[in-house]
This record gives structure tokens, sequence and C-alpha cells, in this order.
């Protein structure tokens, strides 16, 4: 595995050569926290920052897309038959993506690109896209991301890694991508690779040891979905739930959405838009009835569908990378790590479970 | 305020093994420094896990709407102006509920606090007056007073206007605040400024609704931006949508809101939509004489109608 050196000095004007090729994605401050923006040539990557408050997925999933135009004038030939609107797949790179985040993408992609059905929005995004991670030196209080599936310094997710070296960032080429990109900015100087691998072995174990939150996921497969499905904890789990969906919108692996026409005039638009399952409008049916028509039911849904059906239907581990946003970011701190406790250690008969 | 909580946990033992309800509403310790979860107790034992200081921001009003059992619910200030505004508006009967008055002195700002340290906080704690910040090479002791969340700076009603029970006496309100200068400043810009200025405040708003949801008065079983038949709002991220719904949801909160922060504490990119609500609050203060929540037994001015109502509006 290749290992490339990038002096900070260089930095800035290996940047500069970046925009000639993609358009980036970065880290950027707003206000009191940062998100993933496009960047503008003049601007940098604020690589300092923890992590964004959003996830990135929007980059290659956006919130609000639209996928079709059409005109409702029946004077014009082509009525009412729906057009694909250009898009822009030219080729663009995530730098500073976190290594949680980008895992992210791989869980998103089994539902994206399976072998019954190819999302052709979300895959040309993801192949028209350079994942260019930072590793984690110093995780948040409430990431779990070593129980999830990943780690501050999980690669294989990335096209290429960077790992903060002093004066140098160190990148860890993983794909041809990721290669391409080092050449692009014109970052070519070689390291040692085998004492180059010893160091960042040491330095991915010192950021792993700062792990200090985890999930326990052994038990989830063969628990009985039904008895999960009936235990007593979701009334406490989701009394304090308002159902706002914050949770669903901030995770970097939830990928429902809803479609939707909207016109003006005689034109209009069919576009998708990110939907949630904390919502009641997600399962209403027209007749009325609700399947899901309790908050009890709803969060249920999230917490199932992450831990237990992900689980069971792909066998790829559970669908949560342990970003931690949801739990940051829920106004009223319903921690999926305490739910997943609960559910790990459910005993059917007993009806009881670890706290 | 800390001292609260074992009167708290007395009371609300006490109601539970008397049988006069069914559940107590209050909070737990949240996972997170700054955050507590609303929770219940329907047993004495379950109390145990009450806590309570200055992280209950959350509107616990907003957990009564159309429930059936009998139930005992801390209130402060605001939360029993919800409280009250639910009882006028039939979203719960007055005999069903026992209000545990919670006399309050402002709850923290976690945004603002979290804003003043560069590394994450790792703990925060708190005494009468300070809450001490440490984290990953920095401690430091703020005073309350100084990290309140704004609505709470400017309350003039911090004690429970209506209560069945009380865990400490009511304390002192302000009298020598301005509740609307930053209401006067908006009111001052120009139509193209304003418009500006919304377009700015609402421009991260990703509509998870959870300004909506954290607040009581916003139960409607369908609310305007969910219906589809007719859909009065576009789903997108259209700025003219998101600010209908922000601007249709502060008239539907005129006459009822009353400051309580839920929503803007809610809010995960920090967005201060309590600018829309407050101008309602102050209209309806300089025409109605109006505020929110203060008896059961007055009609709000939106829903009456008086003779001598302004009506300069009309040309
Ligand atoms: S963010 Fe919290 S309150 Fe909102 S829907 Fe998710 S779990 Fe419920
Ligand atoms: S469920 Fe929560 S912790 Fe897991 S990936 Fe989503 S936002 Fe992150
Ligand atoms: S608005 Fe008033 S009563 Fe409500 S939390 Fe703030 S200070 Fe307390
Ligand atoms: S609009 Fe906001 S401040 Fe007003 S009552 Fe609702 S949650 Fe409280
Ligand atoms: S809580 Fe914030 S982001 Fe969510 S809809 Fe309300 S203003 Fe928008």
């Amino acid at each position: 595995m290749k290992i490339v050196q990038i002096d900070k000095e260089d930095w800035e004007n290996g940047i500069k050569k970046l925009f000639e090729v993609y358009r980036l994605f970065a880290p950027v401050k707003e206000a009191d926290f940062h998100n993933f923006k496009q960047i503008e040539a003049g601007q940098l990557p604020d690589l300092s920052c923890l992590n964004t408050r959003l996830s990135p997925k929007s980059i290659i999933y956006p919130q609000s897309e639209v996928m079709f135009k059409y005109s409702l004038d029946e004077n014009e030939e082509d009525h009412h038959i729906l057009k694909e609107v250009d898009k822009d797949y030219s080729p663009q790179a995530v730098i500073g993506i976190r290594p949680c985040d980008a895992k992210a993408f791989e869980l998103v992609r089994l539902n994206f690109d399976s072998p019954d059905y190819k999302d052709p929005y979300w895959l040309n995004a993801y192949e028209a896209t350079t994942l260019v991670g930072l590793a984690c030196e110093s995780p948040c209080s409430s990431c779990f991301c070593t129980t999830a599936g990943c780690g501050p310094y999980h690669a294989e997710a990335l096209d290429l890694l960077l790992i903060d070296n002093g004066d140098q960032y160190w990148a860890k080429v993983i794909s041809a991508k990721g290669e391409a990109f080092l050449a692009a900015a014109g970052w070519t100087v070689a390291v040692e690779e085998q004492t180059a691998l010893k160091e960042i072995e040491v330095k991915k174990r010192a950021a792993e040891d700062k792990i200090s939150a985890f999930v326990k996921t052994d038990k989830l497969r063969e628990i009985e979905t039904n008895d999960l499905y009936t235990a007593a904890f979701w009334e406490e789990v989701s009394f304090s739930c308002i159902n706002c969906g914050t949770c669903t919108y901030v995770c970097p692996t939830c990928w429902c959405f809803d479609i939707q026409d909207e016109n003006r005039g005689n034109r209009g638009c069919r576009m998708r838009n990110w939907d949630s399952c904390m919502y009641p409008l997600f399962t209403l049916h027209g007749s009325g009835h609700n399947p899901r028509g309790t908050q009890l039911h709803r969060v249920r849904q999230r917490f199932m569908h992450k831990l237990k059906y992900f689980v069971d239907k792909y066998d790829a581990g559970i669908q949560c990378v342990g970003c931690g946003r949801c739990i940051r970011l829920c106004p009223v701190n319903i921690d999926i790590r305490r739910v997943c406790g609960y559910m790990n250690s459910h005993v059917a008969s007993a009806d009881t479970c670890e706290v | 305020m800390l001292s609260y909580i074992d009167k708290i946990k007395e009371i609300s033992k006490r109601l539970l093994k008397e049988g006069q309800v069914d559940m107590v509403i209050g909070f737990r310790k949240g996972t997170l420094p700054m955050m507590n979860e609303p929770h219940f107790a329907r047993s004495p034992e379950a109390v145990e896990h009450f806590v309570w200081d200055s992280n209950c921001g959350i509107n616990l009003c907003n957990y009564l709407t159309s429930r059936t059992e009998k139930i005992g619910i801390l209130a402060k200030g605001c939360d029993s102006r919800n409280i009250v505004t639910h009882i006028i508006e039939n979203k719960i009967k007055r005999d069903q509920i026992v209000i545990i008055g919670v006399p309050c002195k402002g709850m923290i700002d976690r945004r603002k606090i979290s804003a003043m340290f560069a590394g994450e906080i790792g703990e925060v704690i708190e005494d009468d007056n300070t809450i001490t910040v440490k984290g990953k090479g920095f401690e430091k002791t703020i005073d309350k007073k100084d990290v309140l969340q704004q609505n709470c700076a400017l309350c003039i009603h911090r004690n429970p206007v209506i209560h069945d029970e009380m865990v400490a006496d009511a304390i002192e309100e302000q009298t020598d605040v301005d509740r609307y200068t930053d209401v006067r400043e908006i009111e001052a810009l120009s139509p193209q400024e304003k418009a500006t200025y919304f377009e700015k405040l609402l421009e991260p708003c990703i509509r998870c609704y959870a300004c909506r949801n954290a607040c009581p008065l916003c139960y409607c079983p369908t609310c305007f931006t969910d219906e589809s038949r007719p859909q009065w709002v576009g789903k997108g991220q259209d700025l003219t949508d998101v600010s209908t719904f922000h601007f249709l949801r502060a008239y539907h909160c005129a006459g009822r809101c009353t400051d309580c922060g839920a929503c803007e504490r809610s809010c995960p990119v920090g967005i201060n939509m309590r600018v829309f609500t407050k101008k309602l609050e102050k209209d309806c203060l300089e025409l109605f004489g109006w505020e929110a929540g203060l008896d059961p037994d007055v009609r709000p001015p939106l829903d009456t109608y008086k003779p001598g109502d302004p009506d300069d509006f009309i040309k």
C-alpha cells in the first residue's frame, strides 16, 4: 500500500491544482459549527473540525433532488412526458471526510445498488466522487465507531486516508481514485512504506484507545424479531421522543426518501426529498389507516431497522457507523447506545434487560 | 434549584403511592453533558431516576397532549402557562393533572456554552449560581446568569402560574427586563432588509420539524405542512417553502406562545425561530394587553371578539 507524504507547506498549492480537476467539498465553519460545503478557489478545507454537524451524505444524496422535468402545456408536443434533467456528474472530491461517514456510504450502497435495483442518481454521484478521509486523532466522547464496524483510522471505505503527522500529512492510498487525486494535486513523494505503516499502526491504536463509548451487537442477530418487537422497554425508550426526524436527517446511514411533483404554471418537476420513519406521514395509507400510528411504533421502527432488520437482511453489521450525531442532536437525548444495549441484552421470557 | 430534587421526589412518590396519579412526568439525567431527558415514573421506585437542574429546558407540557391517564407533571413557569393553554384548548382536563410547580431560575444555553470552548466539553458541574465546565485541558467557572437561554434571561413568569403542589417557595420575578429589543431591531428594518434577514436566518433549516414537534402548541393531528390534499407547502428545500412553514407556524402560535424556548433549544442547526413568535407575542401584548397562559378562565384574544378590539389595520 503506497503512502505519500504531503508537506503542509505544499497543501495550499496542491488544493489550488485540484480545483482544475474536481469540484471540492470540505468542512467549512458556519456560525457555531462545521458543515460540508463546496469550496471555491481561495478557500481551504477546515480540517480543525471534530466532525461536521450534518453528515456529508447530502453530497451524494441531496436532501432535495430534481429527477425529471415535464410540461403540462398540451400545445407542446412532449407534454406530460417526464424528461431527465441534466446533472453534473463531473469528478468531485470530499476532503476531510471522517472514516465513519465514508463507511456509511458502503452501508447505504447496499440499498441503492442491489441486484434487483440500481439507483442511477446515487450511483452516478458516488462513482464521480473521490473520498479523501482524515483519520481522527481526537474522537468525541459520543463516538462509538470501533464497535460499529469502523474506527478512527478505518480506511477501507475511502479512496485516500490522510493522517496528520505534524508538519505533514501522510496519505495512504486505498484506490486508483485516490492515486489520481494525489497526482492531480502534484503530491507524489512516496515514503518508505514499512516504517510509515508501523508508525501509522501506533497512531491508530492510540486513537482507538481514546474511544470511550461502545455498543454490544453480538446478540442482535440471534434474538427473535418478534421478541424484540414486543419488548416492554419500547415505552420507556420512546416516551420522550418528539418524532422530529432530526436523528434520521443528520444520520449518514439513513436513506429513506419521498417523491413529489411540484408544478408552477404548466411546468413541473419530479423530485425526491429525504423522508423519515419518525414522521406519521411516512406510512400513512391512502385509506387513512396508519400501520405505524403511534410514536412508539415509529421509534421502534428506527431502532429495529438499524439494529435488527438491517442486520438480518444484509449480514453486514448494524446500520450505524457510530458517528454519534443522533445522540448529540436529539433534542431530548434519546441515545442509540442505550437502546442498543436494551436490544442486545433482551431476554424474551423474563422481559428484562441490562440497563 | 438543585435542592428541589428531594422535594420533587417526595411529592412524586406520595402522589403515586396515594394513587392520586398513574404517572409523574419529569426528567432523568441525560447521557451527554447539559442534557436531560423527559421521563416518566409509574411507581415510587422509578421516581429515583428523576433529576432537576438547569438542563430541564424541554417543555414537559408537550407530553400531556391528549393523554388519558391521571398525571403528575413538573412545571416551570413556562410549562405551567402552556398547561393553562392546554386546558383552555381542551388538550388535557384540569382534574386529570396534578401540577407540581417548580420555581425556575432559568435554563442554561448548551449551544452558547459549547461555543465558548474550542475542545469538547466533558463535564459540567452546577451549583446555585455558577457552572463549571471541564474538558481536556480546560476548566472554567461561569456565572449561570451569563449563559442562560435568551428566553430565560428575559423571562418574567418564572413561578408557575397554576399549581397543586410547589417544590419550593416562589422566587422573585424579574421586573427590569426589556423583552423585545431584538424584535424592535427587526421591525426597524426595511421590507427588503427584513426579507434578507429572514432568508439568512432560515438558510440552514433542514426541515426536520424539531421546532414544531418540541412545541406543546403544535398538536394538530395533521400539521398544515403535512397536508397533501390540498398541499399547502412544497416539501423541498426551496426557500419559499421553508419560510412559509416558519411564518405560518408562528401565526398558529400567536397569542398562545409562552416563549418557553423549547423550539429554539431543539433545533439541530441553531436557528432562532423565536424571533417570529416573539414578534407576535409583542403584538398581542400591545394590541390586546395579552400574555398567553396566565388564566384558564380567560379566552385568548384570537378566540374572541370585543367591540373595542383595535382595528387600525383596516384601511
Ligand atoms: S431526534 Fe430524538 S426526538 Fe427527534 S425523532 Fe429522533 S429520537 Fe425522536
Ligand atoms: S444512527 Fe446515530 S450514531 Fe449511528 S450512524 Fe446514524 S447518526 Fe451516527
Ligand atoms: S422561560 Fe422562564 S420559566 Fe421557562 S425555563 Fe426559562 S426561566 Fe424558566
Ligand atoms: S413556539 Fe417555541 S417558545 Fe413558543 S410555546 Fe412553542 S416551543 Fe415554546
Ligand atoms: S428545528 Fe431547525 S432545522 Fe428543524 S425545521 Fe425547525 S428551524 Fe428547521
